[in-house]
């Protein structure tokens, strides 16, 4: 009754064609996935080899510590920096606490109605809006009509407009990670929704949260056009090694709109500073990143399910 | 004696579909009621009406009045309240992401007690009275998520007692219980009922035999049967159905 008594026993585990047929196709695609992981990398560290090289003879602490100077064909970063540092922080003062708590009610309280589904699609496609019509936006509404004139301050508002959508999308997404059994075993309980968020939902999805909130930081770095119409200069002198040295209410310089310039309005730029420009742009970038992967792996460390 | 529950003409609705048809039943003080049934009969559904968590579901509607205590609890003003006074125990284990002793005080804490020394109390009451006490005593401080799954459902158990309820209700906790830890829980439940009222759903129904007073047998929303747990197990219970159920002649 039990055909593989005929077999002996070595024979059983001896590999038929449709098992060697398997374990190649298996190899193919392991190499073949393997190999768009290396595709992946690759330009990365092309690109950051590149730019570190050419980077290289103007690279020094005093390059980010002072202002540009003769017309931007020589000296530092110092303001450019700056700006973008302080648009950054400002729009994420906004867009975070925004996002975040906005995904809280939709994720915690809202239930499924009309207006919850307009608010959803209304941040889907907001992810998808071009930056120049955020930048048109940004005019319109803070420079023009709110009267900020161009400043930081609209410039970083136009940004958190831009960054909100994928921060209420990233905190949704770590809110739902936190299992719905934990809610319903607090529910019934007697806690009120609040309590079991304050408790159990946000304190296991903090990590999370603030994982995608500081990868919004590279994005908001990154822009342009949001900024080139409602707050960042082409050149401004400010205070060297002052942090304070802009107002809100002032105009900016901002990396990304400097690298901008000097590249293509300005000639006869030392060969090095714009290279210099976009070493630091990704290498904050890239910092500010790795600083978010170590809290992450930090706080996963301390997960507790 | 006054009935603890009376529930009448339930019925419940989830969007268009009916899941309970008009249901009628009195649970007595301090009696296990044991409710069986095979699955979409309406025994979860009837837990969730009675502590009010059904309202955490989308597009649901009751009609009927349930009253504990002769209170329509869908006319109170306070559904925490409510939950308080109805522990529950879902089929799955959940040990909060928190301490041992942070789970069994959870409760406590949220209706505002901070006394560390009362808490006390209670985590070692209730720890003790769902036959945990002694395994987890030395280790208040690990994590709950973190026991095996007996020893979170007793925890699971633990909690819901924290504050003291006048009535137990468990859906089906021995579902990822070994049979050993299902035993000692059905040992603390007989112990318990002289405290409290306890609705017990399962699908065992000879867990049901074990130990309710009463059983009830439910199918497809309709309440088929009510009676002493001797006469449902007998040879002639009222509805040939329950017969059936209870014989595993059925589906």
């Amino acid at each position: 009754m039990d055909s593989n008594t005929d077999i002996s026993p070595e024979l059983m585990f001896t590999e038929t064609d449709i098992g060697r047929r398997n374990r190649f196709v298996e190899n193919v695609f392991k190499i073949f996935f393997f190999i768009m992981t290396c595709l992946m990398i690759l330009p990365l560290l092309l690109i950051i080899g590149y730019l570190f090289y050419k980077a290289l003879p103007v690279l020094s602490l005093d390059f980010l510590f002072t202002n540009p100077k003769d017309n931007m064909r020589a000296g530092g970063l110092w303001a450019p920096f700056l700006g973008t540092i302080y648009l950054v922080v400002v729009s994420l003062l906004v867009a975070a606490p925004i996002g975040v708590f906005s995904a809280v009610y939709l994720n915690e309280y809202a239930r499924e109605n009309w207006f919850t589904r307009i608010v959803n699609l209304a941040v889907v496609n907001l992810a998808g809006v071009p930056s120049i019509v955020h930048a048109l936006f940004g005019v319109g509404a803070f420079v023009l009509f709110a009267g900020l004139g161009e400043s930081i301050l609209a410039a970083s508002l136009t940004l958190a407009i831009m960054t909100l959508p994928v921060i209420i999308a990233s905190t949704t997404e770590a809110l739902k990670a936190v299992p719905m059994s934990f809610r319903e075993a607090c529910w019934n309980l007697g806690a009120t929704r609040w309590q079991t968020i304050r408790r159990i939902v946000l304190p296991n999805s903090i990590s999370g949260i603030l994982t995608g909130v500081i990868l919004q930081v590279s994005r908001a770095a990154g822009e342009t056009a949001p900024i080139m119409f409602t707050g960042a200069v082409f050149y401004k002198a400010i205070a060297e090694g002052n942090v304070f040295a802009y107002n809100i209410t002032d105009q900016c310089m901002a990396l990304s709109l400097h690298l901008y310039t000097i590249s293509t309005q300005v000639p006869d730029v030392t060969e090095g500073i714009p290279y210099g420009t976009a070493i630091v742009l990704v290498g904050s970038v890239l910092l500010v990143n790795a600083a978010a992967i170590v809290l992450r792996v930090y706080l996963r460390t301390r997960k507790r399910w | 004696m006054e009935n603890k529950i009376e529930i009448s003409d339930l019925k419940v609705y989830y969007g268009d579909k009916q899941a309970l048809n008009g249901i009628s039943l009195d649970v007595y003080p301090n009696e296990i009621l044991g409710i069986i049934g095979p699955a979409q009969s309406g025994k979860t559904t009837l837990l969730k009406v009675i502590n009010r968590t059904l309202e955490f579901t989308q597009d649901f509607s009751v009609e009927g009045s349930v009253k504990l205590d002769g209170v329509d609890i869908y006319s109170i003003g306070d559904v925490h309240a409510l939950r308080r006074r109805i522990g529950m125990v879902l089929p799955l284990p959940v040990g909060l992401p928190l301490s041992i002793y942070d789970n069994v005080a959870f409760a406590p804490r949220t209706s505002g007690l901070r006394d560390k020394a009362e808490l006390d109390v209670i985590v070692e009451r209730c720890l003790t009275q769902a036959a945990l006490w002694d395994e987890v005593k030395d280790r208040l401080d690990s994590l709950g998520t973190k026991l095996s799954g007996g020893q979170q459902q007793r925890l699971t158990i633990a909690r819901a007692l924290s504050h003291q309820p006048e009535i137990l209700c468990l859906d089906e906790f021995s579902i990822a219980v070994d049979p050993i830890t299902t035993m000692r829980i059905e040992d603390v439940l007989k112990d318990l009922k002289n405290e409290m009222t306890i609705l017990l759903v399962t699908n065992l129904v000879q867990q049901a035999k074990r130990l309710a007073n009463r059983t009830a047998f439910m199918l497809n929303g309709d309440l088929i049967e009510i009676d002493d747990t001797d006469v449902i197990f007998s040879e002639n219970p009222a509805e040939k159905s329950t017969y059936d159920y209870v014989n595993g002649n059925f589906g």
